[in-house]
Formats: structure tokens, C-alpha cells, sequence
């Protein structure tokens, strides 16, 4: 019983700083429709700002001044984000910003890093709450308990915030209704600005106020962001009370996870948010989300069409001078873009689903690392042969996908992103556990390609032959009735179920055939690489597919495969230098603010103006919506 | 980039062809090495000033076969696919020679079994799994620094010395942990079969909840523990355990810890009386190692950890194997590699030709305080070459070398 009362406390005060952060999050979603990738990041300054000041502030009174001044200076930064990289922004497709905000942990883990060091710091403990106190007998630390304490004033002192003053007011009106809160005369800059700031702040507090229980590390951005996002959806998008509800039972139920069964606790979490996602789609106090915006945000998409004549030629001058490409140049080359066409194929299967099937999923890199998975097992312990196992690979992957579909189907916007997640997590976990068939995070190693296959330039050409066929299948099947169909549901769910479309069935094929598109990727890349590990199933993975597809375009059909190949490209040239993340996150949040619909949204609009397309007619053609 | 390289190329070729043969024997021999360099700065960038160090002695005593020898830095943002695709290119479009480098073990096994495949050779530097040289071992792949069994071998030789009878484990959950459980539940049962393992943690890596994780650990009073967490994730379990008394009155017996990078963060709260594998460079006696500290010490003003001893070492074992192979030819290199004997701040380290594993060890010693921050008093050198199985169980565990 005692040990009981002792292992609640503990999650009690683990609960604290994941609600801290979360509500932070939870607030920026709510007002400003932002999933913001940023908020580890505006965690980890609060840690790092937080010990800085604890280092020249002594005391009892300092050390709580230095924890809330941690959270207001982290509060400004969130400020310069939103008024530098945001505001620019938020008129572009929903989702979009989310890329600027990637960009934006690039730049703070380099600065993070230049100005803090690479080696973690131990948080100082706080003064005067050093020791235990023994509650029956089990001891307690002091520090537990005021975390214990200080949650629910936080809590409380939010939702007065919310519920009693006329900012509050406003922030509610506009989580419910930003148009209108517009329309009524209210400044929405300013109170996009100022949500951020105390989003923000709230990281930042969450970042020093853990400090005595832990420190800070340059990887606490990332090693949290999938909690706090597991605990914003599990208590409902926008609800701080969820967000506590949520918090306290993610951190009680680790506690018990960890003492009765200790393997779990990678995957508890969401394990729990799946069961939860799956009883209540909107999490535990969440609303059914309503469309906050009349239609989308942003300029009409265009209807879209086989490309003409001179759009052909230019693809396929493209690939004819990638297949002369081994005569004339190093092996390297190859290598580089049989890299690039593998990476193409996976963010065009994703965008396939985000751009035509409005389904954006937070998860996708499951399927390519189900079919690299698939393939790989069938060769080191079926001994299979490497044509029939790579066969077998997008069936694998296109499986994976009908039974993780029909879980995620009937959820829709960023439910539907969180619980693709948690079943990405899911299968990661499986595959990084089950070290004795899939080798753990040992991976799989010695998968190489028929003897045919084995030199370089001949698995070059099948890359490009496979790839470029898959990719231009999926733009076929965007042409196709299916293709019509998928965007039907997309655009108006009721107006297609009208005609007769079966939208849920359309949306669970175009997701089984994302997958599969998925896994023909994962099979060419465990062929290539001759290993492959938990990596890439990982969300790290998911969330790259996520940036080429915005990068490039989601509005556009080659904006998969244009945006995969810019960052691939860019990338294998800048992580060449020192600071490669902080230009990498530079040069990201440029392209967003310079190309708010992508780089191919973008660049086609550039060749309207300057007269080398021609499409004013085109959409004249189409009519307004 | 295709065009810049083929002027490059031109250019590179013109030069070539002016210039006279003396100018040729000068030009650089070329190592590539991969590394986290960002993912994990606190440790890849030590090890590069280690390499560095290691360089300049080489090169200011004429290099290796009369050229200088020179390392190229890539990082592969701690991705195995990013590695093998960086490691073509070293290979093919640099240079290079040979490659080195890691830090994870997962992209080391990724790097070994490329090698293998396109018979490349590699020297594993820092990763620890023991697949690299026994499971999915190759006849490309080489290791230096000493590997989880050994120095979780050595551990429980000490913790067979002791009375306690039941212990805990607590290791992060993914490879490294997992293999330095075993390795130490098989060599310490071997030893004392009346120890019985109560309890194993098995914490999410850098994701610790270390109150829940004392509470576990406490609750099944085991006379001893077992430690593989590193990094934040020590620092948390020893700040909750110590403030939670988890530590009184029990033996800890911790890998790594011992280790500058990891005991130094903790400061003045550094786990008194755990018994703990590292390196006590701030204690050096004998010649070898005092040298390579002085040297260190000269250049970047403070005591090296492991990581610059690996990267000084990863220089020795190379320039070694080239100056035995008489050339930079892959196979030559290999063969000069097998029982190749490098002399090195640990003393003589020899690359076994059995299972191509270094001999090179690793210091036990207890930690104590001293001056507010933690240090390994009481320390030994303990020789790998002690701690390997025999040659019979190398050869059940190592399938190539059938």
C-alpha cells in the first residue's frame, strides 16, 4: 500500500513539467491551428536558460526567479519565431507552417549547441528541498511534492486566464473561430503573437522546473516532443484540463509500467493513446473538430492534369540523362541518386495520400520500413531469393497498411496524423524489441541484391527503373476514376457520398496503396544499403516524408518528388560543413516564407507571371469555387 | 556537382600529369572517417582532437611510407543509410583508403556489412556491440576499443568477489544495454552460480523515469546492482537514488561510468563507492599513457576521456597496419591488420586474427570524490586479452571464421 501511495506521487510529480509543456502546445495548436515541431525545442531553452541563470542566482528566492524567468525569456524567443517565421506564413495551406517550425529546431539545436556546449548539464537541486520526507515509510523527495503542489495552481491559474479575463475571451473565440474573432475588429496578429508567447513560456517553465530532478541535454528536444504530443491528443486538442488528465495518467501508468513490466516502456504511451483515440476520436475532452476556416486556406487548388507535350519532354530529357548518367560519371553519383530516387518514391507514395487524399499522416515511414523489413526477413531467414523477396516487400507494406488503415480511417485531421503515429510507434517498438527475429536496433545486416544486381551501375538502373515506373504510376492512378474519387472525399466528403462514393472504402484503398507505393521504396532501399535498422520506421522519418512533401508542394503532383529530391540534394551538401543544421534550418524557413505553396506552387506561379505558362485559362475553365 | 567534378577531374589529371614522381610519393594517404558529429558532439568531437593529436605525431615524424596521412571528417547525422552512402563516396570519389569511425553500434554493423560486401576495410573505432566482431563479424572489419562482454567480464569478475547473492540490472532498452546484461549475467553466473537476478529495468534510452525506476528497483531489495545507463539518463538515476537511498548499503556495479565524459557531468554528486569500468586519465603514472595525456593536455588544455585515447589509437592502429602492409592495397591492409601489434598509451594491443577484436583493455577502478567532483580511485588496468572467451567458443560465436 505504501509503495503504492509512493509510485502515485512520483508520477504526480513526473506529470508536472509534461503539462507544462503540453498546455503549451496544446494553447498554440487551439488558437493558431500550428503543430508546432518547435515546442521540444522551446523546452530544452527553458532547461539550458533556466541552469544559466541558476549558475550567477543563488537562493531560495532566485532559484524560483530563475525558473520563471526562464520561462518568460523562452516566451520572447517564441515571440521572435512567431513574428519573424510564422506570421509570414499562416496564409499558406494548413499544415504548411509546421515545416517552418522544423526548420526552426535545425536552427536552436545549433545555436543550443554553440552557446551551451556539447556536454550535458546536471540541473542544480533546489535549494531547501534537497531531501525526502517519508510518507509511510517509503521516502518521498521534497522536490515531488512542490511539483505536486505547483501543477494545479498552474492548472488553475490557466483556466482563470481563459475563462475569466477578456483575453481569455478572445483566445476562446478565436480557438472556436478565428474569422470571425477577425471580423469583430479583434487584432489577430496580436493575439497569435501573444498565445505564442505563453505557449512558449510554458515549455520554457517546463524546461527549468524539471531541472532538479534532471538537466539539460542537446537531445531533450526531440526525446519529448512525442510525449507531449501523445498527452496534448489523449486529453483532447485545445483542453488544458485534458492536457493534465492526460499528463497524470501517461506519467502514473509509466510508473507502474516500469515496475511491473519493464520492457513496456517504449510503447506504453501509445499504446494508451490508441486505445483512447479508438473509444473517443477526439480524445478524453476534446471537441469534434470544426472546420475553423470556410474551406481551405489559401488559394483554391487547381484541378489537375496529365502534363502536356513539353512538360513530358522535359521529364523525360530528365530521365534520359539519368540513365546516360553511369557512363560519364564516379560511382558516387549513382550512389547519390539511387538515394534520391528511393527517398522520391517514398515522399511521393505520402504525398499521394497528403496532397490527393487529404489524409495526412504523421506515420508513414511504417510502411516504407515494413517493406525494407519484410524484405530483409524473408532473405536472412527464409533464404529467399532477393527478386522474389522484393516482390514480396510491397505486399508486406500494402498489408501492414489495410490493417493500420482500418484502425485510422475514421479518424480525420490531426487525430488521424496522431494515430498514424501511434501505430508507426507501434510497429517501431515491435521490430526494436523483438531482438531475436528482427535483430533489434542491431538491425539486419548482409542483405545484398541478386548476383545480377550487385554492381553499382545495375542497381542503379533498377532503381531508376522501378522507382521512376512507381512514381509515374501514382500519378497515373491520380488520373484514374480512383484518383477523381479520392479527391471527391477530399474536397467534399457529403457531396461525394451523394454521388455514390464510398468515401471510407476510397480513403482505406488510397492508404493501402500509399503503403504498398511505400514499400517498393523500403524494398529498393534494403537492397541498396544491404542493412536496415529500426531507423526507419522511426517518426524522425515520418516527419522527413512530412517536410519534402509541404517543401515541394502539396497542392502540385510532382510536389513529393520535387521537394524530396531538393532536400536530398541539399542536405548531402551541406552536412559537408560545421553548422550544416543551422544553415539546413535557415535555408528551410526561407524557402517557406519565399514559396508559401511549395517550391513548384511557387515556381509555376513565377512562370505565369513571367508568361511561360499559360493557365489563367485553365482555371477560368474550371470556374471559382 | 557532376560538371564541377569533371573539371575537377580535368584539372586534378593535368596536374597529375606535370607533375614529376617526387611530388606524387608526397601526396596524402586518405582515411575516411564517419561519425555522429552533431547527434553526438560531446563525444565525436573529443575524438576528433585525439585523431588530430594522433596526426600530427604521425605526419611530424614523415608520415606513413614517406606520405603524409590525412583523415576526412564526414557526418552522417547518426544514420546507418547516410553512412554507407558517405562511405561510397569516401571510397570512391575522395580517396580514401580505408574507413573508420562510429560511435552507434547500429551504424557500425551497417558500415561493416557494406565493407564486406564491397571489400572495403573498416576499422570499428568506438562502437561496442560484439555482433561486429562475432555474430555478424567479416574479414573487413576490424575493432579496437574494448567491447561490452569485456568490460562487462570485468565487472563481474569483481562482483564475484563480493558476498552480495541478489542483484538488480538496470540497462537502457536497445542493443547496447541488452548485450551488456547478458554478458554480465553469463560471466558472473559462471562464477558464482548462487547469484540470482531479482529484477531487470529496462528504461526507454535518454527517456529514464528515474523515480519509477528506483521505486522498481527498491521495491525487490537486491544486495547488488547492475548499471548500463550513461549519459542523462545516469545522471537522473543516480540523483533520484541517492536522494531515495537507493545506494546505501548496496554494491553498484556500473559500466562506463568511470569514463571523463560521462563522470564529469556529475560533479560533486558522482556515485561514491560504485565500482566502475573508465579511464582515470588524471591519474596516469607509467610513461605511455602520461605521454599521450601530457600531449593531450599541451594541445587542448584539459584531461582527454575515452574518446580522444580511441581516436589517438584509431591513428597508431592505422599507421601501423600501413607501414606493415607496405602499401595501402585493401588486402594487404587487411592481412597486416590480422595479429597486427600496435604500441599505444594502454600499452601493446594486438588485433586478434581469430575474431579481428583488439586486446586492448579497459581501467576498473571505485569512485571517490576529490576536490567537488568525482574521480576512480583504487584503479587497475585490466588487459583484454584476459577477458575474451577462448578461441573455441570464438569460433562457435563467429561464423565467418568457419
Amino acid at each position: 500500500m505504501a509503495l503504492l501511495i509512493a509510485q502515485l506521487l512520483t508520477g504526480l510529480a513526473n506529470a508536472a513539467a509534461l503539462f507544462l509543456v503540453a498546455s503549451g502546445l496544446s494553447l498554440i495548436f487551439g488558437v493558431t491551428r500550428i503543430v508546432n515541431f518547435a515546442h521540444g525545442s522551446f523546452y530544452m531553452l527553458g532547461a539550458f536558460i533556466g541552469y544559466s541563470l541558476m549558475q550567477v542566482l543563488p537562493g531560495h528566492f532566485w532559484f524560483w526567479a530563475s525558473v520563471l524567468l526562464a520561462g518568460i525569456a523562452v516566451g520572447l524567443i517564441g515571440v521572435i519565431v512567431e513574428i519573424c517565421v510564422l506570421r509570414p506564413v499562416y496564409k499558406a495551406p494548413e499544415l504548411f507552417q509546421l515545416v517552418a517550425t522544423f526548420g526552426v529546431i535545425l536552427v536552436i539545436q545549433d545555436l543550443a549547441l554553440l552557446v551551451w556546449g556539447a556536454e550535458d548539464v546536471l540541473g542544480p537541486r533546489a535549494p531547501g528541498l534537497k531531501g525526502i520526507i517519508r510518507i509511510m515509510g517509503e521516502p518521498v523527495p521534497k522536490y515531488d511534492l512542490a511539483l505536486i503542489a505547483i501543477t494545479p495552481f498552474v492548472l488553475f491559474g490557466l483556466w482563470y486566464l481563459l475563462t475569466k479575463t477578456r483575453i481569455g475571451i478572445l483566445v476562446r473565440a478565436a480557438t472556436q473561430d478565428r474569422e470571425m474573432v477577425g471580423a469583430l475588429g479583434v487584432n489577430q496578429a496580436w493575439l497569435f503573437t501573444g498565445v505564442f508567447f505563453l505557449g512558449a513560456a510554458l515549455a520554457g517553465l517546463g524546461g527549468a522546473i524539471q531541472l532538479p530532478k534532471g538537466g539539460a541535454d542537446l537531445m531533450m528536444d526531440f526525446n519529448i516532443l512525442a510525449a507531449i504530443f501523445v498527452v496534448v491528443v489523449i486529453g483532447g486538442m485545445g483542453s488544458l484540463p485534458g492536457a493534465y488528465v492526460a499528463a497524470v495518467l501517461i506519467s502514473v501508468l509509466n510508473v507502474f509500467g516500469v515496475s511491473y513490466l519493464p520492457q513496456s516502456t517504449l510503447v506504453l504511451m501509445f499504446v494508451v493513446m490508441a486505445v483512447v483515440l479508438m473509444i473517443k476520436p477526439y480524445g478524453l475532452f476534446g471537441r469534434e473538430e470544426v472546420a475553423g476556416e470556410h474551406g481551405q486556406v489559401g488559394e483554391p487548388e487547381r484541378p489537375i492534369k496529365p502534363a502536356d507535350a513539353r512538360g513530358r519532354m522535359i521529364v523525360g530529357c530528365l530521365i534520359a540523362a539519368l540513365a546516360l548518367l553511369p557512363m560519364f560519371d564516379s560511382t558516387f553519383l549513382t550512389i547519390l541518386i539511387t538515394d534520391i530516387l528511393i527517398f522520391c518514391l517514398f515522399a511521393a507514395s505520402l504525398h499521394f495520400l497528403l496532397g490527393l487524399g487529404g489524409l495526412v499522416s504523421f506515420g508513414h515511414a511504417a510502411f516504407f520500413g515494413s517493406g525494407a523489413y519484410v524484405a530483409a526477413l524473408l532473405v536472412s531467414h527464409a533464404g529467399t531469393p532477393m527478386e522474389l523477396a522484393f516482390l514480396l516487400a510491397p505486399l508486406g507494406a500494402g498489408m501492414a497498411a489495410v490493417i493500420i488503415g482500418w484502425m485510422c480511417i475514421r479518424l480525420t485531421g490531426v487525430y488521424f496524423a496522431m494515430l498514424t503515429m501511434a501505430f508507426a510507434q507501434l510497429l517501431w517498438s515491435l521490430v526494436f524489441q523483438w531482438g531475436e527475429f528482427t535483430g533489434g536496433d542491431d538491425g539486419m545486416v548482409d542483405i545484398w541484391p541478386a548476383e545480377w544486381l550487385s554492381t553499382t551501375n545495375a542497381y542503379y538502373y533498377f532503381t531508376l527503373v522501378v522507382g521512376v515506373g512507381a512514381i509515374i504510376l501514382l500519378r497515373h492512378v491520380a488520373h484514374s476514376p480512383f484518383g477523381y474519387a479520392l479527391r471527391a472525399s477530399r474536397d467534399s466528403e457529403r457531396q461525394a457520398e451523394a454521388t455514390g462514393i464510398n468515401t471510407k472504402h476510397v480513403r482505406w484503398a488510397a492508404f493501402a496503396f500509399a503503403g504498398a507505393m511505400a514499400g517498393v521504396a523500403g524494398g529498393l532501399f534494403v537492397f541498396s544499403k544491404g542493412s536496415v535498422f529500426p531507423t526507419e520506421l522511426e517518426i524522425a522519418k515520418s516527419f522527413d516524408g512530412l517536410i519534402v512533401v509541404f517543401l515541394g508542394g502539396v497542392k502540385t503532383l510532382s510536389g513529393g518528388v520535387v521537394g524530396g529530391a531538393s532536400l536530398e540534394l541539399i542536405k548531402d551538401f551541406l552536412t559537408r560543413f560545421e553548422f550544416w543544421r543551422l544553415s539546413l534550418g535557415v535555408l528551410i524557413i526561407v524557402v517557406v516564407i519565399l514559396a508559401p505553396e511549395g517550391i513548384v506552387g511557387t515556381v509555376r506561379k513565377l512562370a505565369e507571371h513571367a508568361g511561360w505558362m499559360r493557365s489563367k485559362n485553365a482555371r477560368e475553365v474550371t470556374g471559382d469555387e | 556537382m557532376k560538371f564541377q567534378k569533371i573539371v575537377l577531374g580535368l584539372v586534378a589529371s593535368a596536374m597529375f600529369g606535370l607533375s614529376t614522381f617526387a611530388a606524387q610519393a608526397a601526396d596524402p594517404i586518405i582515411i575516411g572517417e564517419i561519425n555522429h558529429y552533431k547527434r553526438m558532439a560531446a563525444f565525436a568531437n573529443p575524438y576528433k582532437d585525439g585523431i588530430e593529436l594522433g596526426l600530427a605525431e604521425v605526419n611530424a615524424a614523415g608520415g606513413v611510407l614517406g606520405r603524409p596521412l590525412e583523415f576526412i571528417y564526414r557526418d552522417d547525422q547518426g544514420k546507418p543509410g547516410e553512412a554507407i552512402k558517405i562511405a561510397e563516396e569516401l571510397m570512391t570519389s575522395d580517396g580514401a583508403v580505408m574507413l573508420t569511425g562510429t560511435i552507434f553500434s547500429n551504424v557500425g554493423l551497417a558500415i561493416s556489412s557494406f565493407a564486406a560486401e564491397k571489400k572495403y576495410l573498416y576499422l570499428a573505432s568506438e562502437p561496442l556491440a560484439d555482433a561486429l566482431v562475432w555474430a555478424k563479424g567479416n574479414n573487413y572489419t576490424f575493432r579496437l576499443r574494448a567491447s561490452t562482454y569485456m568490460q562487462a567480464a570485468m565487472l563481474a569478475e569483481e562482483a564475484a568477489k563480493t558476498d552480495a547473492k541478489t542483484y538488480a540490472t538496470i540497462a537502457p532498452n536497445y542493443a547496447y544495454g541488452k548485450d551488456a546484461v547478458a554478458a554480465f549475467k553469463k560471466a558472473l553466473t559462471a562464477l558464482r552460480p548462487d547469484v540470482t537476478f531479482v529484477t531487470e529495468q529496462w528504461p526507454a534510452l535518454f527517456k529514464i523515469d528515474a523515480g519509477a525506476e528506483v521505486q522498481a528497483i527498491e521495491r525487490m531489495k537486491p544486495d547488488a546492482i547492475f548499471n548500463v545507463t550513461f549519459g542523462g539518463d545516469l545522471a537522473k538515476f543516480v540523483r533520484e537514488g541517492s536522494t531515495r537511498g537507493l545506494f546505501d548499503g548496496r554494491k553498484v556495479f556500473s559500466l562506463l561510468t568511470g569514463e571523463p565524459e560521462y563522470l564529469d557531468p556529475l560533479k560533486d554528486e558522482a556515485p561514491v563507492g560504485w565500482t566502475v569500468t573508465g579511464y582515470p586519465s588524471y591519474d596516469m603514472k607509467d610513461a605511455a599513457n602520461k605521454a599521450f595525456v601530457d600531449a593531450y593536455m599541451a594541445a587542448y588544455g584539459k584531461y582527454p576521456g575515452i574518446g580522444p585515447l580511441v581516436g589517438y589509437m584509431t591513428v597508431q592502429s592505422i599507421a601501423a597496419a600501413i607501414t606493415k602492409a607496405g602499401s595501402t592495397e585493401t588486402e594487404a591492409l587487411v592481412a597486416a591488420f590480422k595479429g597486427l601489434d600496435v604500441d599505444t598509451p594502454l600499452g601493446k594491443i594486438t588485433y586478434r586474427s581469430q575474431d579481428h577484436q583488439s586486446t586492448a583493455g579497459a581501467f576498473l577502478g571505485t569512485v571517490a570524490l576529490k576536490d567537488g567532483k568525482g574521480v576512480m580511485v583504487d584503479w587497475s588496468y585490466k588487459n583484454g586479452a584476459d577477458y575474451l572467451p577462448s578461441d573455441a567458443e570464438v569460433k562457435l560465436l563467429r561464423p565467418a571464421s568457419n
